[in-house]
C-alpha cells in the first residue's frame, strides 16, 4: 500500500496506524485480494441448501444453478436482497422517528417539536386541517397517516407516496405496477418471493427490485426525512469544520456515530447541559463531533463540527483523542471496538439491534432518553479522566464547511433575488447555459476508491464543466473535508457559467462571497431532499423529473442502501453512475437492462465506471443530452 | 515427463476454491466442517495472487532443475524418485528457509506449526487413487490444469488453432467487462 495517492487526511491518519503497528481496513481488504469473482459477478447462489450454486462464467462448468436458476434470475434475486436490505434500513428508521415523534406527542419522550414550519407545509401536502389548531394536533394528524401505512391490509397506494410524490411520476409508476401500501408487506413479499423455488424471472425480479427502491425513497427516506424535520426542525445554512482536526486535546471528545438523530441531539443536549462536570474534570469543554450521517444531521441542524466519514471511523480513533464513540444503527464497523481497546475510548453501543462484543451497551430508549444522554456523556467525561495527561496523535488538517441546504433553505437563498418565483433564477441559469445542470453526488466512502480520491476528482470535475453538485451522506464528508463545501471552491473549481452564478447568490444570500459549488444537504437518508429539490424544479418546468438535466452518482458504493437509494433515483427517471459495479455482471440480460433499456422503462440507465474523469465526462454528456431534449443547447 | 500442475490466468476468478480444497486435503479428518477446527489448522499450499484484474494461483511447479533442492543445505528438500515430485523430508528440514529463499514463485513458506519448509506435494495420496490434486479437482472454471507440460503444450495449440478457424467463442463478454472493470485499478 501507497500512501502517496491518499487525500492528505488519510495520509495522516494512517501514518499514525502504522506508527502504532495497528491494522486497518486497507490491511484487511490487501490481506482479502484478489477477492471472488463469483461474488462479483453476481453469480453465487446461496438461497437453498442443495447450493451454495456458482456459474461458470466461462462456459465450461455449470450454466444453471442446480435447480435450474439462470445466471441473470440469480442476479436479480441476489440484487433484490440487497435492495431490501437497503429499504428494510430506511423504513426501519423512519418507523423508530414516527415511533418516537407519537410518545412525544403523547407526553412519552422528552423532545420537543422544533419544526413547525415543516409540520404546517406537510399539513399542507397531505390535506390536513390547520386553521384555528394547535401545531401538536396537526402533526398528530400527519403521524396517524403515516402510522396507517404500517398497518393496513386494504392495498391502498401508500400515503407518503401517493400524496407527497409528484403526480405523473405516480402514474409511471402506477402504470409500471409499482405503486405500494404496507412497507413491511412488501418487504416480506420480496423476502419471499426471493426464497428458494418462487421468482425465477429476470425481467420480473427487477420490477420488483424498482418498486423496493421506490418504497426506499419514499417510505425510507421521504417519510424519514419529513418526520425528523417536524422534530428537530428544519436545517438552515451555516458554517462549520471538517475533518479529525476538529477533535481536541484538551476538551472531552465525543463522536456521535451511526444515523438516527434521535439520539445524538440528546447527546448534544447533555454535552451542553454538562459542561460543568468535564470542566471540574479538568476538560476544556465538551467537544460533539460528528461521523457519518448522524454527524451530518448535527452539522445541518447545530452546525457541528464533522470528524470523519464512514471509512475513517476507526482510524480517528487511532488518535488516541476519541473519549466517547457513541453510535446507533448501520455503518457501525465491528473493529470500532477493538480499536477502542487499544485506548481510553468508551465505545458505546445504544441500540438493541447493533451488538458489538467488546463494546459498552447502553441500552437507549426514547422514553428515558435523557438519563441514558446524561449518563453516555458522563462514561465520556470520566474517559477523559483517564486519558488526561497522556500523549494524543490529532493531525492539525481541518477545513471550513457550509453545510444545512436544506430545500427550505435553497428557496430561502433564492427568493432573496426572486421573492414570487425563488426557482426561476435558477431556471433563467440553466436555461443560458450558466448552469449546465445538476449532479447528486451520494453514497459512501470506500477504501476501495480513496486512494484515488475518486469523489473528490469527480466532483471537482463537474464543477469545472458548470455542473452545480449537491451531495449528502459520507461523500459530504468527502466534499467538506477537501474544502469544496467553501466559497473558495467556487473561485478556484467552478467553471466561468457556475462562477457566475454562486457568486450573485451568494451576494443575495449576504455571505459577503460565492454559495460554495457542492451543497450540502445532509445524511445519505436526506437523498429525499435532492429529489424534492429536483421535483421543485421540474414542476415550475412542467416537465418530468427524468426530463431535467440531473444525473446521480454514487461514486464510492459500500452499503445496501446505496443501491436501495439509487434505484430510487432511476424509478425517477434519473440515471445514475455506479462505482464498483454492482454484483450483476454475470446476468448478460440484466446487464443490459439496468445500462440499456432502462431507458425505455422509466427512462434513466446505470453507467458503471471506476475512473472519476471519465465518469464525470459521462455524467455531463448524459446532461448534455437531456438539455437537447428539451431544446437547451 | 511427469504432470504438473498448470494455471490458465484468464480463467482465473479468485474464488479461492484451491486454498480451501488444498487445506482440506492436507488435513486430518478431509472434511471442510471439522478440519476448521482442527489443531494445528490444515494449511493450503496454494495462495491466489492479485495481478492487477487478474488473479494466479501460485504453488510449486516442481522444477526440473529445482532450485530449493540445489539450495537446502540437509538434503531435506528432494525428488522422489518414483513420482519425480520434490517434496520436503521432515525429519531432516532444519527450518534454514533457503528454499523460501530460492523459489522464484513464492511457493515454498514456513508452516508455523511445525518450523519446516510447506509446499505443495502434488497430493500424492489422492493421485495415488487416481484422482487429481485437490485443488485442480476443486477449480470450477478449469483454470488449473493437471498434465504434463506436453499435454498442456497440446492443449493451447488445439484451442488456438480452432479460434483462428473461428470455431470458438471469445471468452463470455459479462467476463470481459468485469476483468475490464477490474482492470482500472490494480490492487
Amino acid at each position: 500500500m501507497t500512501l502517496l495517492n491518499q487525500p492528505p487526511v488519510e495520509a495522516a491518519l494512517l501514518q499514525i496506524a502504522r506508527k502504532k503497528g495497528m491494522d486497518t481496513g486497507r490491511d484487511r481488504l490487501a490481506e482479502m485480494s484478489p477477492q471472488c469473482g463469483f461474488g462479483e459477478l453476481g453469480t453465487c447462489c446461496r438461497t437453498c441448501y442443495m447450493g451454495p450454486c456458482r456459474i461458470d462464467p466461462f462456459g465450461d462448468g455449470p450454466k444453471t444453478g442446480i435447480c435450474g436458476i439462470t445466471p441473470d434470475a440469480m442476479v436479480a434475486r441476489n440484487l433484490l436482497r440487497e435492495t431490501v436490505g437497503g429499504a428494510a434500513s430506511h423504513v426501519g428508521h423512519a418507523r423508530h422517528v414516527l415511533l418516537t415523534l407519537r410518545d412525544v406527542l403523547d407526553g412519552k419522550a422528552p423532545y420537543e417539536i422544533k419544526g413547525e414550519a415543516k409540520v404546517l407545509s406537510l399539513a399542507k401536502v397531505f390535506g390536513v386541517p390547520t386553521d384555528g389548531r394547535e401545531v401538536k394536533d396537526v402533526c398528530r394528524d400527519l403521524v396517524d397517516i403515516a402510522l396507517e401505512d404500517f398497518g393496513r391490509q386494504d392495498e391502498l397506494p401508500n400515503n407518503w407516496v401517493s400524496k407527497r410524490a409528484p403526480k405523473g411520476e405516480q402514474e409511471m409508476w402506477a402504470n409500471l405496477g409499482l405503486m405500494y401500501s404496507n412497507p413491511h408487506n412488501e418487504i416480506e413479499t420480496a423476502m419471499h418471493a426471493t426464497s428458494m423455488g418462487n421468482d425465477a424471472d429476470p425481467a420480473s425480479l427487477m420490477m420488483r427490485v424498482l418498486k423496493m427502491s421506490l418504497i426506499d425513497g419514499w417510505t425510507g427516506l421521504a417519510l424519514c426525512v419529513d418526520l425528523q424535520d417536524m422534530l428537530f426542525g428544519v436545517p438552515e445554512v451555516s458554517v462549520t469544520q471538517a475533518a479529525v482536526g476538529v477533535l481536541d486535546e484538551k476538551s472531552v471528545n465525543v463522536a456521535a456515530h451511526g444515523h438516527n438523530p434521535v439520539l445524538s441531539e440528546k447527546i448534544l443536549e447533555w454535552a451542553f447541559k454538562l459542561e460543568d462536570e468535564a470542566i471540574a474534570a479538568g476538560a476544556d469543554r465538551i467537544n460533539v463531533v460528528g461521523v457519518c450521517c448522524t454527524g451530518n444531521e448535527l452539522s445541518m441542524r447545530h452546525g457541528v463540527k464533522l470528524a470523519a466519514h464512514n471509512s475513517q471511523s476507526e482510524l480517528i480513533l487511532m488518535t488516541g483523542a476519541v473519549d466517547a464513540m457513541v453510535v446507533d444503527i448501520q455503518c457501525i464497523w465491528p473493529q470500532l471496538a477493538q480499536v477502542a481497546k487499544c485506548f481510553d475510548t468508551a465505545f458505546i453501543t445504544t441500540d438493541p439491534m447493533v451488538r458489538i462484543p467488546d463494546a459498552r451497551h447502553m441500552p437507549f430508549e426514547p422514553e428515558h432518553a435523557d438519563e441514558t444522554a446524561r449518563e453516555i456523556v458522563r462514561a465520556a467525561i470520566a474517559a477523559f479522566g483517564a486519558r488526561k495527561g497522556k500523549p494524543v496523535d490529532i493531525p492539525q488538517i481541518s477545513t471550513s464547511a457550509m453545510a444545512g441546504f436544506s430545500v427550505e433553505a435553497i428557496v430561502g437563498v433564492l427568493a432573496k433575488l426572486n421573492a414570487e418565483d425563488p426557482i426561476k433564477p435558477v431556471i433563467d441559469n440553466v436555461a443560458n447555459g450558466n448552469i449546465h445542470g445538476f449532479a447528486g453526488i451520494v453514497g459512501c466512502s470506500s477504501i476501495r476508491f480513496r486512494d484515488g480520491a475518486m469523489t473528490e476528482e469527480l466532483v471537482k470535475n463537474l464543477i469545472a464543466q458548470d455542473v452545480l453538485v449537491v451531495t449528502t451522506g459520507c461523500t459530504a464528508h468527502i466534499c467538506a473535508q477537501a474544502g469544496l463545501l467553501t466559497p473558495e471552491a467556487t473561485e478556484r473549481y467552478a467553471g466561468p457559467g457556475l462562477k457566475a452564478v454562486l457568486s450573485v447568490l451568494g451576494r443575495a444570500a449576504g455571505l459577503g462571497g460565492a454559495l460554495p459549488p457542492v451543497w450540502h444537504m445532509g445524511a445519505c437518508v436526506d437523498n429525499s431532499r435532492i429529489v424534492d429539490l429536483l421535483a421543485a424544479v421540474a414542476d415550475r418546468l412542467g416537465v418530468k423529473i427524468g426530463q431535467l438535466p440531473a444525473v446521480g452518482s454514487a461514486p464510492e458504493l459500500v452499503q445496501e442502501k446505496a443501491v436501495s437509494i439509487g434505484g430510487s433515483f432511476l424509478a425517477l427517471g434519473v440515471s445514475t453512475h455506479i462505482a464498483p459495479a454492482p454484483r450483476i455482471l454475470g446476468g448478460p440480460m440484466v446487464t443490459k437492462l439496468l445500462s440499456e433499456d432502462l431507458a425505455d422503462v422509466t427512462g434513466a440507465v446505470v453507467h458503471v465506471e471506476l475512473e472519476a474523469k471519465r465518469a464525470a465526462d459521462w455524467m455531463v454528456e448524459h446532461i448534455s443530452q437531456k438539455r437537447a431534449a428539451l431544446g437547451l443547447s | 515427463m511427469q504432470k504438473a500442475i498448470f494455471t490458465l490466468m484468464e480463467r482465473c476468478v479468485a474464488c479461492k476454491s484451491c486454498e480451501i480444497a488444498c487445506a482440506v486435503a492436507h488435513s486430518q479428518s478431509g472434511i471442510l466442517a471439522t478440519a476448521q477446527f482442527e489443531k494445528p489448522l490444515p494449511r493450503s499450499r496454494v495462495r491466489i495472487t492479485s495481478a492487477g484484474a487478474y488473479s494466479f494461483a501460485s504453488r510449486c511447479v516442481h522444477c526440473e532443475d529445482a532450485a530449493c533442492i540445489a539450495a537446502c543445505p540437509t538434503g531435506a528438500m528432494h525428488r522422489e524418485a518414483k513420482t519425480g515430485v520434490v517434496a520436503v523430508d521432515q525429519d531432516r528440514c532444519i527450518g534454514c528457509w533457503m528454499c523460501v529463499v530460492t523459489c522464484p514463485f513464492g511457493a515454498v513458506t514456513a508452516d508455523p506449526g511445525t518450523g519446516k519448509a510447506l509446499k505443495c506435494d502434488l497430493c500424492a495420496v489422492r493421485t495415488a487413487k487416481g484422482l487429481g490434486p485437490a485443488c485442480v479437482d476443486a477449480c470450477p472454471t478449469g483454470a488449473m490444469v493437471y498434465a504434463t507440460p506436453d499435454e498442456l503444450a497440446g492443449m493451447r495449440r488445439s484451442a488456438t488453432a480452432m479460434a483462428s478457424v473461428g470455431a470458438v467463442e471469445e471468452i463470455e463478454e459479462s467476463v470481459a467487462l468485469w476483468r475490464n472493470l477490474k482492470g482500472g485499478r490494480a490492487i
